[in-house]
Parts: structure tokens; C-alpha cells; sequence
């Protein structure tokens, strides 16, 4: 009975977010209030029709019913109760209503939070909200609706796959979502604006927000992933460029410079062409990650739910949607404001290029995940594009985009002359001189210097430019969010790299077959196996090994090690063991073996491999600053600099 | 006419995106089949000094099975590989690909090693040239060393009884 209320109110949510899109509109192109604001109580209604559908969903799950297809086949009795919970999003239909639950809260909370907005823009935005509601759910009902009942129903569920039992897996999904389906709102205000014809500043503060929000969750969830596969794959890295993180790094990477191009429209003016441009994009692209996913268009580690006929419904919204927002664009580029007259060097014209590298770095990213395919579709040669690509490709992008990143913030608006720059850029080449030296003297890379001289040149930029603005004498004063965020977001980078280029220089590993009160040496440390038992959980049984990690002599953690058998889906996991600590992880895990022969243990040492988390946990608390910073326009406080 | 570009480049992307549709990454693709497996000079994985190449699975039906430790569905997969190795006649080739050793190495001890030989590919050398788009991938050759057929993604029992075994032994009859 409770998937059946979850079934229809899905089918309501359709016919309410129809409406959504209709009546807005009308009230929009023939100036009647009364049905600009319909959009407001369609979008509130939508929201909660969406949540009951998904509630029912998660007590089918939670109530172990196996009647309901998806719970029988994503879900077993004996599971624990967070695993239950998350099995409602660790599936393709799950995962697609979970989605729209999300599209339906940015619109819910945009109905909320503008009431200041143009009532045409709010009116339009709404609609464009609701038309993709309409997409995304006649997507679910008819192609994955979660509600289908099977009968007989089995006596048990298949559980869910033992890769997905992990906590960091449970809210991973909910926090990228948030992440990429929040550019849905700044797809609709682009939309919106377009069809107004009217874009300008007041418009690109109003997106602001949103930008933000969709930006800093997005953050945390690559964040979040790539420390998931990092623990629970096993492979010991963090980052694969596999074809599914990159359909997640690309919205970022846009809706990064859709950041930067909205503070050049705020204070400028400039800019619009590239700003709607940008905001239609970086939801097409989150599209196109939904696409790459769920059609098995590319084949990758994470893919799921490999379904040609679910491709052709989201190709087919992808058409609609970016193509329809694209001869938008088309048609209204003539009239939209063009200002491209600037002084090169200056704040906003860092910023242009800055916009112009990100863009060329998702290019990158794009080519490389899509090439392939490409090849395949219009030449039929069949190639790959692994790592060795990316690294040949995106770094250098990264590392020009990180040296305009540190210099740019310094310059003043409208235009500068390079005599500002003069003495932090001496400072930096001596600065540069000395790491590269110690790199390459005391660890044998001269790449590794210069990766850490790019990190620590962003930060004592970001540093710089703070101090720039808010003098040491006056530190204990108040600032700006914004100037807090800037540096902490640029800081956040900064850190990100130094971790990535350490990681990727010094990480040094060893393997090798020990019995008890045997000892493996790497990079300083000893790893003695001291005990090997084995036992049952609720739904595993697992061997586990204590691996005691020695420095100098001193005892620096007892890590447990895990090898599990999961009989439901005749799966072996390994869980490492691992002790996070500020400049050195190390971890342990274990393999194969038996009394006799020993077993295979492999000890890792991985120096600032936190960094790169902390560097985007950093981040993203940027993008929050930001938005704390919205909401309590100081005024007191006018532009600096 | 600036206006359209966005346009213009969103259809040519729309366009490999549904020409890439059409392609089912499951089917047999025809390019490969009954061409010569490529020639190729790599390490094995568990001895970097002793060279595999193309003479070494001639002469013999094989199945050259693309593997990593990185990749998820391999683990699916191994199971089934290691039944066919138990049970079946035919040479069982891995090819270890955008690995390192060691991972690899541990990764087999963990799972267990099917494989009669492995080739050590970390640099796609041999996978650019068989068109490698993702692992598993599993390649059948005949005696004379042609490729006679390729199967994209994991391995099921039923894909074996169904399909590669009955293959294998007609292959192996010619």
C-alpha cells in the first residue's frame, strides 16, 4: 500500500510540475501576477509530493517489504540500518528519484529565498524548473519506476553490493547531488534571462547564490568520493580519471568559472555572454555525467545500470534542454550586452583568462573522457585514453591557471601596471630557486620542487592579496566574507596541490608474504603483523589482522585490517587498515595466505595525502563563507581595494 | 552567426553522443574480428625480464582476458575465470593493463590466478592496439593467432556456456 501512495504521488508531482511550467509562463509573457505567482505554490507542492514519494520508498526498504522490486533487489532483512537506508539511492532508480528530489528542493527553496527577484524572472525561472521536473520524472516513471512490485515476493533481498557498505558511500551521492543538480536552477535562470532578453548585473547577483550552494556541495561530494575510493577501492589512490569522476569534475570545473565570470558581471557588467553560456553548460554537463552513467555509452569501474533504452530518454532530455537553451542564446545574442573593452591587466582581466583556462581545462577533461567515443561514432577506430593522457594534458593547464591565480587577485580593477607585481615576483622566483633546490637535493625531484613552489607561490598570493586588503594593524577587524572566502579558497588550492604533488612524488609502498611477529619495512616505518584471527559479523565473515606500525622505534598506531566475504553476493572485500595523520598516512592491508606460508600484507606510506581533502574541504567551507556572506550584507563595509 | 557556434558544437557533441548509443559496448565488435592479434614484445608480470609476444599464443586457442586490479568488475568476473581454469582445456592469457605490479601481483594472491601466463601492459602498448576501452575485456584467437572474437565486460556463467565455450571447442576442432 505505501509504494502505491509513493506511485501516485509521483504521478501528482508530474501533473503539479506541469502545471508549474504552463501557467508561470503565460503569466509571464501576458504581465498577469496572479499566474506568475502559481509558480511559487506548484514548485512548494512539487517539493513535498516528491519527499512523500521518496519517504515511501525508504519504508519499503526500511520495512524489509520484498514485494517492492527495487528493496528485494538492492536490499536484504539482515542489513544494517544505514545501509538500508542508503540501498534507496545505490541503484539506478533510487539514485534517478533521489535526484529529482533534489531538483525539486533547489526550485522549492529558489520559491523561497527570491522573493526580492523581478517577478518575471522569479515567474520564468520557476517554469524552467518545472519543465525539467516534467523531463526528469516522466523519466522515472517511465523508464525506472522504483515502485514496481514483483509477486511472488522473495523470502529475502540480494543485499547491496558490498562495494557500496560504506558510510562515506551512503552520503556521497546526497551531497553530490545537491552539487550538480543545483546548477539546474542556474540553467533556469539563464533560461529565464534569455527569454526576458535581460541580462545583467542585478541578474547575475540573484544566480549568485545558487552558483555557490551547487558549487560548495559539489565540492564536498568529489571530495567525499575520491576519499571513498581511496579507503574502500583498495587501489591506494585518489584519483583515477575514470570516465565517472570525470563527468562530476567537469560541472565543477565550469561552474568554477561561472563563479569568477558572475564577479566580473557584478562589478562590471562584462562578461554576460560568457556567464549564461557558463550556466547553461555546467548543467548540461551534470547531464551528460547522468547520461554517461546510466546509458553504458562508456564502460567505467562505477557505472551502473547499463541500459541503452534509459540513454536515448536522457539524450533526448539533454537535446531538449541544452539545445533549446543553445538557439535560445542563439537568438538573443545579438541584443545582449557585448562590452569586451578592458585593460588586459587587471582583476577582471585575470579573471577573463582564468575563465579561459578552466574552460580549456574541461575541454581537456571532455576530449579525453569522450574521445573514444567520438572516434568510435565517426571514424569507428577504436583507441583508449588512460592516465598518461590527463597528466600530459591537464596538469600544465592547471599549473598556467595556478600562476595567474596568484598574481591576479593582486592587480587593482579597470587596470594596473605591471610595477605592482614587480616585487612579488622576485620574491617568488627566490622563492621558487630555494624548493626546487631542497626538492630536488633531498628528494630527488626536481618535478616535485616545482609542483610545491607552484603550491606555495598560490598561497603566499592568496596571503598577499588578504594582507593587500586588510593591513596586519587592522587584522582583529571584521572583513568582508567575500575577502575571507577568496583567501580561504585560494589557500584551499593551494593545499590541494602541495598534497596531490607530494602524494604523487614521494608515496612509496611494499608488499610481501609475512607470518605473525614478521616485520615489513617502507619508507621508515615497520609493519609487524601481530595476530591473525578470524570471526563472523551480521552479514560477513572476515579474517582480520593486527598490524602494529613502528617509527624509529615508537609505536605510531595498531591498524586493523579486514579481509571480508560477503555470502549474499559471494564477494571478497578488503579493508585496509589506515591512520590518517597530518604529513604521513600509512595503511595496511591484507591479502591471501595462511598459517603456514604467511600472508600477504601490503604497507603503504602516503606523506600528505589528507592535504588534498583538507585543500577541498577548505574549498568548498569557501563557498559557504561566501554565501553566509549574502545573507548578512554588511554595509558598512563598502568594496575595498 | 557568433551566437550559433555554441550550437553548432553542441550538435556535433549530441551527435557522437547518439551515434555512441547506437553502439551497444556489449556487441562483438566486427572491426577486430578474424584480423591477426597484434604484434606486441611485453613483459610477463611476475618475471619483468622474460619478454611475451605474439609467436606465444599461437599454435593454441586462447583466451586473452584484460584485467586490473583497479577494476571493480573484474572482481564479478574472477570467479568465473577461475572455473573455466579449473575445468577447461583452453589457454587462459591476462593481460594486466594500467596497473602496477605489485597491486597486480597482491591482487591475484588475494583473488587467485586463472591465468597459464600474464602480460605486464601498464602503458596500454598492447590495449591501444586492440582497442581496449575498459576492463574486462576478453579476446578469443584461433591456432593460427587471429582474433575471432571479442567480448566487452564481464564474463557470466551463462555467457560461457552459451557463447565462448561452444566457440572454443569449435575453434579447437579446426
Amino acid at each position: 500500500m505505501i509504494a502505491e501512495i509513493g506511485h501516485f504521488c509521483l504521478i501528482a508531482a508530474l501533473f503539479t510540475a506541469i502545471a508549474q511550467c504552463m501557467i508561470p509562463l503565460y503569466g509571464a509573457a501576458n504581465n498577469k501576477s496572479d499566474f506568475m505567482s502559481f509558480g511559487d505554490y506548484a514548485a512548494r507542492v512539487q517539493f513535498y509530493l516528491l519527499i512523500a514519494c521518496f519517504t515511501a520508498l525508504t519504508y519499503s526498504f526500511l520495512s524489509s517489504d520484498f514485494s517492492v522490486k527495487l528493496a528485494a533487489s538492492h536490499s536484504h532483512s539482515l542489513k544494517p540500518l544505514i545501509y538500508k537506508i542508503s540501498g534507496v539511492w545505490g541503484n539506478h532508480e533510487g539514485s534517478i528519484l533521489l535526484w529529482m528530489v533534489m531538483l525539486g528542493l533547489y526550485g522549492f527553496l529558489f520559491s523561497v529565498f527570491s522573493k526580492r527577484l523581478p517577478p518575471v524572472l522569479r515567474a520564468r525561472t520557476l517554469a524552467i524548473q518545472g519543465l525539467l521536473g516534467v523531463g526528469f520524472i516522466s523519466f522515472i516513471l517511465f523508464t525506472s519506476n522504483p515502485f514496481e512490485r514483483i509477486f511472488p515476493a522473495p523470502i529475502d533481498g540480494n543485499g547491496l553490493n558490498p562495494l557500496l557498505q560504506d558510510p562515506g558511500l551512503a552520503i556521497h551521492p546526497p551531497l553530490l547531488y545537491m552539487g550538480y543538480v543545483g546548477y539546474s536552477l542556474a540553467f533556469s535562470m539563464a533560461v529565464a534571462a534569455l527569454i526576458s532578453g535581460k541580462i545583467d548585473r542585478d541578474w547575475a547577483r540573484a544566480l549568485k547564490p545558487w552558483s555557490l550552494l551547487s558549487w560548495s556541495f559539489l565540492t564536498l561530494g568529489i571530495a567525499m568520493g575520491s576519499l571513498w575510493a581511496y579507503y574502500e577501492l583498495g587501489w591506494g589512490g585518489w584519483w583515477m580519471w575514470d570516465p565517472v569522476e570525470n563527468v562530476s569534475f567537469m560541472p565543477w570545473l565550469i561552474g568554477t568559472a561561472l563563479l569568477h565570470s558572475i564577479l566580473v558581471m557584478e562589478r562590471k557588467q562584462n562578461l554576460a555572454h560568457w556567464t549564461v553560456l557558463l550556466a547553461i553548460t555546467a548543467f548540461s554537463l551534470s547531464l551528460v555525467g547522468t547520461f554517461v552513467v546510466r546509458s553504458g555509452v562508456l564502460v567505467s569501474v562505477h557505472a551502473f545500470a547499463v541500459d541503452p533504452e534509459r540513454g536515448v530518454y536522457i539524450l533526448a532530455l539533454l537535446l531538449l534542454s541544452t539545445g533549446g537553451a543553445l538557439g535560445l542564446y542563439a537568438l538573443r545574442s545579438k541584443t545582449l550586452v557585448r562590452r569586451a573593452e578592458f585593460d588586459r591587466l587587471s582583476r577582471e582581466g585575470g579573471l577573463v583568462l582564468n575563465n579561459l583556462l578552466l574552460a580549456t581545462a574541461t575541454a581537456t577533461v571532455f576530449l579525453g573522457t569522450f574521445y573514444p567515443l567520438i572516434m568510435d561514432a565517426f571514424t569507428g577506430d577504436k583507441i583508449s585514453v588512460g592516465a598518461p593522457y590527463f597528466d600530459l594534458t591537464f596538469a600544465p593547464i592547471m599549473s598556467v591557471l595556478i600562476v595567474f591565480m596568484g598574481a591576479a587577485p593582486l592587480l587593482k580593477w579597470q587596470g594596473d601596471s605591471l610595477k605592482t607585481l614587480k616585487r612579488f615576483a622576485i620574491i617568488s622566483l627566490i622563492g621558487a630557486v630555494i624548493i626546487i633546490t631542497f626538492a630536488a637535493m633531498f628528494g630527488n625531484s626536481v618535478l616535485g620542487g616545482l609542483g610545491l613552489t607552484l603550491a606555495a607561490y598560490l598561497a603566499y598570493g592568496a596571503i598577499k592579496a588578504f594582507l593587500k586588503r586588510r593591513p596586519i594593524g587592522q587584522l582583529a577587524r571584521p572583513a568582508k566574507y567575500n575577502l575571507y572566502a577568496f583567501f580561504t579558497a585560494h589557500l584551499g588550492m593551494a593545499v590541494l596541490t602541495a598534497g596531490a604533488v607530494i602524494m604523487s612524488v614521494w608515496a612509496d609502498d611494499t608488499i610481501g608474504r609475512i607470518k605473525p611477529n614478521e616485520t615489513l619495512n617502507v619508507a621508515g616505518y615497520s609493519f609487524t603483523l601481530n595476530s591473525i584471527k578470524t570471526g563472523q559479523n551480521q552479514n560477513y565473515g572476515f579474517r582480520r589482522g593486527e598490524v602494529s606500525v613502528k617509527k624509529r622505534g615508537k609505536l605510531v598506531d595498531t591498524l586493523q585490517t579486514e579481509q571480508r566475504f560477503y555470502p549474499v553476493r559471494d564477494m571478497i572485500t578488503t579493508e585496509a587498515g589506515f591512520h590518517f595523520a597530518p604529513f604521513s598516512t600509512v595503511f595496511a592491508a591484507l591479502g591471501e595466505g595462511n598459517p603456514e606460508d604467511g600472508y600477504i600484507v601490503r604497507a603503504n606510506y602516503h606523506p600528505a595525502v589528507t592535504w588534498i581533502w583538507l585543500g577541498a574541504l577548505l574549498m568548498a567551507l569557501a563557498g559557504f563563507l561566501s554565501l553566509l556572506g549574502l545573507r548578512t550584507p554588511s554595509h558598512k563595509e563598502v568594496a575595498s581595494s | 552567426m557568433r551566437g550559433l557556434i555554441p550550437l553548432i558544437v553542441f550538435g556535433v557533441i549530441a551527435i557522437a553522443l547518439a551515434i555512441g548509443l547506437t553502439n551497444d559496448p556489449r556487441r562483438m565488435e566486427d572491426m577486430l574480428i578474424d584480423q591477426p592479434f597484434p604484434e606486441f614484445s611485453l613483459p610477463t608480470l611476475y618475471e619483468p625480464e622474460t619478454q611475451h609476444s605474439k609467436s606465444d599464443i599461437q599454435n593454441q586457442v586462447s583466451l586473452i582476458n584484460v584485467f586490473g586490479s583497479w577494476c571493480v568488475t573484474c572482481i564479478v568476473e574472477h570467479p568465473v575465470l577461475m572455473n573455466i581454469a579449473e575445468t577447461e582445456t583452453v589457454r587462459l592469457i591476462g593481460h594486466n593493463w594500467r596497473d602496477e605490479r605489485d597491486k597486480a601481483i597482491t591482487w591475484l594472491a588475494r583473488q587467485g590466478n586463472p591465468y597459464d601466463s600474464i602480460i605486464f601492459d601498464p602503458d596500454s602498448t598492447l590495449a591501444i592496439s586492440l582497442g581496449v576501452t575498459a576492463a574486462p575485456e576478453t579476446f578469443i584467437t584461433d591456432k593460427q593467432g587471429r582474433i575471432r572474437y571479442k567480448h566487452s565486460g564481464d564474463i557470466t556463467e551463462k555467457d560461457w556456456e552459451t557463447v565462448l565455450k561452444p566457440l572454443i571447442e569449435s575453434l579447437q576442432a579446426e
